[in-house]
């Protein structure tokens, strides 16, 4: 209710007693030696406090979510536009700026690498200690000779999205007095990984480094990496004072990694009948200057590379490469989404190849239950592929464009540059396969904990809300279970196990499982304290609304009078499955459970411009088990828009490593007259595997909707597009 | 360093008189992007939002007077829109509604970008710009008033007041491409005036040159070939050579908006289109 | 303060606030919220391509970012702060919050004010009209679905009220 009226303090909100501000110096160059920086002139400005760079890092000097090889600050070399050098902290921001530009720094500019094959070529010098290339893993399945009679290529790229979540990167520290620890207020995905990484640079125990949730204005993966915490906390403690840090929104482009530019090339095989054979493939995912999570992302991209489909041969090599782009790493659909850009174009290529419609290639092709993917892994998870196909096929097309529309309705909007005679419109599919949560043997886990008490149950845990509802299921979670009515949501902190990130469509699943699993702990133990004071044997009670009944008596107890006087306080620790890591061949059980989703765009083109509406996105995906629907659809029309955007506008421009466009000016979102009609069909078949039921639904409604739109673009077009996102000039040149 | 919030057009060319080096800040919607992305550091300000004399708007039977404070809210229908309707076209394509609650042609005029939607209709009206200083009032013909990227022939001192453009009989029209169907800036953009009294018409090019550009040539080609005297269909393969010369006369850069092949292509085809617009019925 | 001296008065919510010591290119939005406590208005591009700090000054939607702070004497400027004062959650706060038009809630106060200044101006918006007034009000994570959907609901709520 908070987030309506105004009050809901997100991270920027923050504010302390006599606070200072900080900021960041950032490089203006893709790749330059740092020959000399000289602080004086800085420091002599008023109001500036203290400046820092890499020399004041007391402990660890790199960090970084699975590899530690970026600098807390830069000293020897800048890898990308945008690398921190120095932050300082002033008393007001335009101080902070003005300290800023007065820090002098002798660059010797170095030319930039910044194509991703280029960079593995064997001339090509390293431009960081690790090498060039993160990781490399190749899939080896069946038979790698196999032709088949219908063979279709294609070469694929992606370019560099944003998150562009709205709320800006901003944190508050407030240093322990005596500097021996800080307590952090900060929006983030994971709060334990972030503290792990901040503490290790500050040379601080975990204990001495406490951090709690602030409000979090969006995140998409964005909030996964450390962006400006570590310096917030350094210069909290070089100045005793509490400082507060905001990115403004072009440093917010600089200031936190990308959704990977891919290129793929991609060769399928299939039978005349349109039957998928064999699949080569060659990727390559631009990690940019520093590894993040590229290896875990590359991993996803070659797995998912068969898309929902049946495939037994396969020969893919997947590259995650080091360049001096600005480094990449989570986003919504997390290396999936450039692989199905590239199967679903593919798939396109072939039903045309055979003579098939889109729906029929598809539908020959589904994946099920048991079906075994190109890693060995066989699909134990509920996988309505087909269905999701045939109920996505079955929702009305929308109305044909009127003559009379309004302009609003037609493409250009406003800018009046289309009529009904110059628009073309198009249908296209796209189907989509996504796992859910973490793969490659993380163990991952989450913790929850509950307290019930005089007919309050209490929640702790650590589990970032980002928007996704978890602070709406959690609750729901514990009134079904309990009985209760009132549930009171602690702070969201340190100061419990880790909930693991809020990414990879896992809270629900997690943290949902971890909530469940305290909820029914305490249950029990309530029946116990019950049955003990009115001598029932427990196992005959159940929960009925707010009461407690006995199944085979009358015996009935509201949970209110049950709890009164009494503390249950149960702790619960929710772990999915073990995953196995890949060997040579790309063989293993890496990804714990699947979701799979279907999209059907119809678009309006204008042909001769190039320009394109998104008239209606109808979509089935399979959920699992709704748990909330209006929030359910809200992930669902959300996840739409972002693919949408990475389908025709959604791009940051790069040139020789330079970022052309970080702003909102030129980083188009859509817009309210952007957003398509979406009608969504919710899939209900419970999966077995997953606490309550229910799959993560955040990621895979921006995944398949991409290739839907290009698809029906080249519906209306007949041009090919093999890149996304589509310009103007793409179509109509 | 001060602000000063003049109430009367008096008030504020006096202050500009004491300090002609004070910025002007008109609705904000370029100024303060500016100042909050620390390209400039303002240290006097004249805030012209309190004065009423600049958001008047005068008819005189065959010119409309627009003040340059007036925002394009209020262009995008009634009056304005109905005498010009090019004016309401192109204001309506203004960023946001918050946005054209603030901008005006006064800060189109002043910042002069070659993308500001305004300026190809002022440039098709062939329309006067009011200047005023202190001690002096002079009218500029737009054509002199916009002189490059960002740069226009005010002087330091004066105070735009006002843009006045003919009510023309005939039809007119603007078209604006962007690659969002709204809030966006202009990839290209076109303005056509048909005059059937005069019979000429006139054509004028946003974003794509140096600053706004009128396409004589494609204009006076096309007057020597129809009679723009009569309403009149215009076929399909004139309004494409037409669009062609259009093209010719632009003078487009590429950048992370647009390549310079596709701004002449899509100037092409909005001048073709406006102009059979022009002759439909 | 190191920055400057400017000293002003602002009118909001129909409160008289003095600013102290402030630097000449502080925008609205800064002022509002760093220095009047009313940190409703979200400051999510700082130029006028999001909507997040849409603020109401002498009757008008814009954006607080590109006002500055210091010319915005002598004008009455209401912020989302204002709203929910009296009766409790306005017809458009509860839509917001009943049809899911909220997740991260950022673009939240911003679209409030937006809506609500449509709605005082056309109590009956078509779904165009609708769609055009909060085009300058970017939300990143509902896709706007939900949110014309609350849109909807608070125009049905205010009619039956007020019939």
């Amino acid at each position: 209710m908070a987030k309506v009226t105004g009050q809901f303090e997100f991270s920027s909100d923050l504010h302390a007693e006599n606070m200072l501000w900080g900021a960041t110096l950032r490089s203006p160059h893709p790749y330059a030696r740092i020959a000399n920086i000289d602080l004086s002139a800085a420091y002599k400005i008023s109001g500036v406090e203290a400046i820092i760079t890499a020399e004041d890092v007391p402990g660890k000097k790199t960090y970084g979510l699975i590899s530690s090889d970026q600098p807390v600050f830069a000293s020897d070399f800048v890898r990308y536009m945008g690398e921190p050098i120095a932050a300082v902290a002033a008393d007001h921001p335009e101080t902070c700026r003005r300290a800023l530009a007065a820090i002098k720094i002798d660059y010797e500019v170095l030319q930039p690498v910044t194509d991703a094959e280029l960079a593995l070529s064997p001339s090509t010098k390293p431009i960081h200690p690790d090498g060039n290339l993160i990781r490399h893993q190749r899939i080896i399945a069946g038979d790698q000779n196999l032709q088949g009679e219908v063979v279709v290529e294609g070469v694929y790229e992606v370019g560099m999205q944003d998150q562009a979540f709205l709320g800006l990167e901003a944190a508050l520290a407030m240093p322990d007095p005596g500097g021996t620890g800080v307590e952090m207020w900060v929006a983030t995905q994971w709060l334990h990984e972030d503290r792990k990484q901040i503490a290790a640079c500050l040379g601080l125990a975990e204990s001495k480094v406490r951090l709690t949730l602030s409000g979090v204005g969006g995140a998409f993966g964005a909030r996964e990496d450390i962006s400006l915490q570590v310096h917030c906390a350094l210069l909290a403690l070089r100045t005793s004072r509490p400082i507060k840090m905001q990115y403004g929104r072009e440093e917010s482009f600089f200031g936190h990694v990308h959704r990977h530019p891919a290129k793929i090339y991609i060769r399928h095989h299939a039978s005349r009948t349109g039957v998928l054979q064999r699949i080569e493939a060659k990727m390559y995912f631009d990690g940019g200057a520093y590894a993040s999570t590229s290896s875990a992302v590359l991993i996803n991209g070659v797995t998912h590379i068969q898309g929902p489909y049946k495939c037994s041969n396969a020969t893919v090599d997947g590259y995650a490469v080091r360049t001096n782009n600005p480094p990449c790493g989570a986003m919504r659909g997390f290396g999936v989404v450039q692989a199905c850009y590239a199967h679903e174009s593919q798939m396109d290529k072939l039903a045309q190849a055979c003579n098939l419609s889109p729906v029929e290639i598809r539908l020959i092709n589904a994946m099920q239950t048991g079906d075994k993917l190109i890693t060995g892994q066989v699909v134990e998870s509920v996988a309505p592929v087909a269905r999701c196909i045939r109920e996505t096929d079955a929702i009305a097309m929308p109305a044909p464009l009127a003559l009379d529309a309004d302009p609003l309705e037609l493409v250009g909007g406003t800018g009046l540059t289309s009529l009904p005679e110059n628009i073309v419109r198009g249908v296209g599919w796209g189907v989509s396969i996504k796992n859910l949560m973490y793969s490659e043997s993380f163990d991952d886990f989450a913790v929850a904990r509950c307290q019930l008490s005089d007919g309050v149950a209490t929640l702790k845990y650590a589990t970032v809300e980002v928007g996704q509802g978890f602070v709406v299921l959690a609750p729901q979670i514990a009134r079904t279970i309990l009985g209760v009515d009132e549930v009171v949501l602690d702070t969201v902190d340190t100061g419990i196990g880790s909930a693991g990130s809020t990414s990879a469509s896992r809270q629900t699943w997690m943290s949902g499982g971890a909530v469940d699993g305290a909820c029914r702990l305490v249950r029990q133990r309530l029946f116990e304290h019950v049955g003990a004071k009115f001598n029932i044997d427990p196992m005959r009670l159940v929960v009925e609304d707010t009461d407690i009944v006995d199944m085979i008596g009358d015996f009935r107890i509201s949970v209110i009078e049950a709890s009164t006087g009494v503390v249950i306080d149960e702790t619960f620790e929710h772990h999915h499955r073990p995953t196995e890591e890949l060997d040579a061949n790309g063989q293993g059980n890496c990804h714990v459970a699947f979701a799979f989703v279907a999209h059907r765009a119809v678009v309006d083109v204008d042909v001769e411009l190039g320009l394109v509406k998104v008239i209606q996105i109808a979509t089935a995906q399979d959920v699992g088990r709704v748990l909330n629907p209006v929030a359910a659809l809200g992930q669902i029309e959300g996840g739409i828009a972002q693919g949408l955007g990475l389908a025709i506008m959604e791009e940051i421009v790069l040139e020789n490593g330079k970022m052309r466009n970080p702003s909102f000016t030129d980083y188009l979102l859509p817009t309210a007259l952007d957003a398509p009609k979406v009608v969504a069909v919710m899939i209900e078949e419970p999966e077995p595997q997953a606490p309550l039921g229910a799959k993560g639904i955040g990621e895979p409604p921006c995944i398949s909707v991409t290739p839907a739109i290009a698809a029906a673009i080249r519906d209306a077009t007949g041009k090919e597009l093999p890149r996304v996102p589509i310009r103007p000039q793409d179509i109509c040149l | 360093m001060s602000v000063v919030v003049p109430r009367t057009l008096t008030d504020a060319l006096r202050a500009m008189a004491a300090n002609p080096s004070a910025l002007l800040l008109q609705g904000g919607t370029d100024l303060m992007v500016e100042i909050n992305f620390n390209h400039r550091k303002p240290v006097d300000v004249i805030a012209l939002r309190k004065i009423h004399e600049l958001r008047a708007v005068k008819i005189d039977g065959e010119t409309i007077s627009i003040g340059a404070g007036l925002p394009y809210q209020e262009m995008e229908s009634g009056q304005i829109a109905e005498l010009v309707p090019a004016l309401g076209q192109a204001a309506r394509t203004v960023g946001s509604p918050q946005i054209r609650a603030a901008g005006s042609l006064g800060g189109n005029l002043g910042t002069c970008s070659p993308a500001g939607d305004g300026l190809p209709v002022l440039s098709a009206l062939d329309a006067m710009i009011n200047l005023r200083s202190a001690n002096a009032s002079r009218n500029v013909s737009i054509h002199e008033f916009m002189v490059g990227v960002k740069r226009n022939a005010k002087q330091p001192g004066e105070i735009i007041v006002s843009a006045t453009v003919p009510i023309v009989r005939g039809w007119q029209g603007f078209a604006k491409v962007g690659v969002r169907n709204a809030m966006v800036i202009s990839v290209a953009s076109c303005c056509l005036v048909v005059d059937r009294t005069k019979g000429s018409i006139a054509v004028a090019l946003g974003a794509v040159g140096p600053t706004v550009i009128r396409c004589r040539q494609a204009e006076q080609w096309l007057s020597t070939n129809v009679d723009l005297k009569q309403d009149a269909m215009i076929g399909a393969k004139l309004a494409k050579e037409f669009g062609e010369r259009v093209a010719n006369e632009a003078r487009p850069i590429d950048d992370h908006r647009g390549t310079a092949e596709y701004r002449r292509h899509a100037v092409a085809t909005l001048a073709s289109r406006l102009l059979q617009r022009s002759g439909a019925r | 303060m190191s920055i400057d001296n400017e000293i002003y008065s602002l009118t909001v919510n129909g409160e008289l606030h003095q600013v102290k010591d402030a630097w000449i290119g502080e925008s609205l939005l800064y002022v509002l919220r760093e220095r009047l406590g009313l940190p409703g208005a979200k400051g999510a591009c700082e130029q006028g391509e999001c909507g997040s700090c849409t603020v109401i000054i002498d009757g008008q939607a814009v954006c607080s970012c590109l006002v500055m702070a210091a010319t915005a004497i002598d004008s009455e400027i209401t912020t989302v702060e204002s709203l929910a004062e009296k009766y409790g959650l306005t017809a458009v706060q509860d839509a917001f919050i009943t049809e899911g038009g909220v997740q991260c809630g950022f673009c939240t106060p911003g679209l409030i004010v937006a809506i609500e200044h449509l709605l005082n101006k056309n109590a009956e918006p078509s779904e165009l009209e609708i769609k055009e007034a909060i085009s300058g009000n970017i939300c990143r994570c509902t896709g706007y679905g939900r949110i014309f959907e609350a849109v909807t609901t608070a125009v049905a709520t205010r009619k039956a009220t007020q019939s």
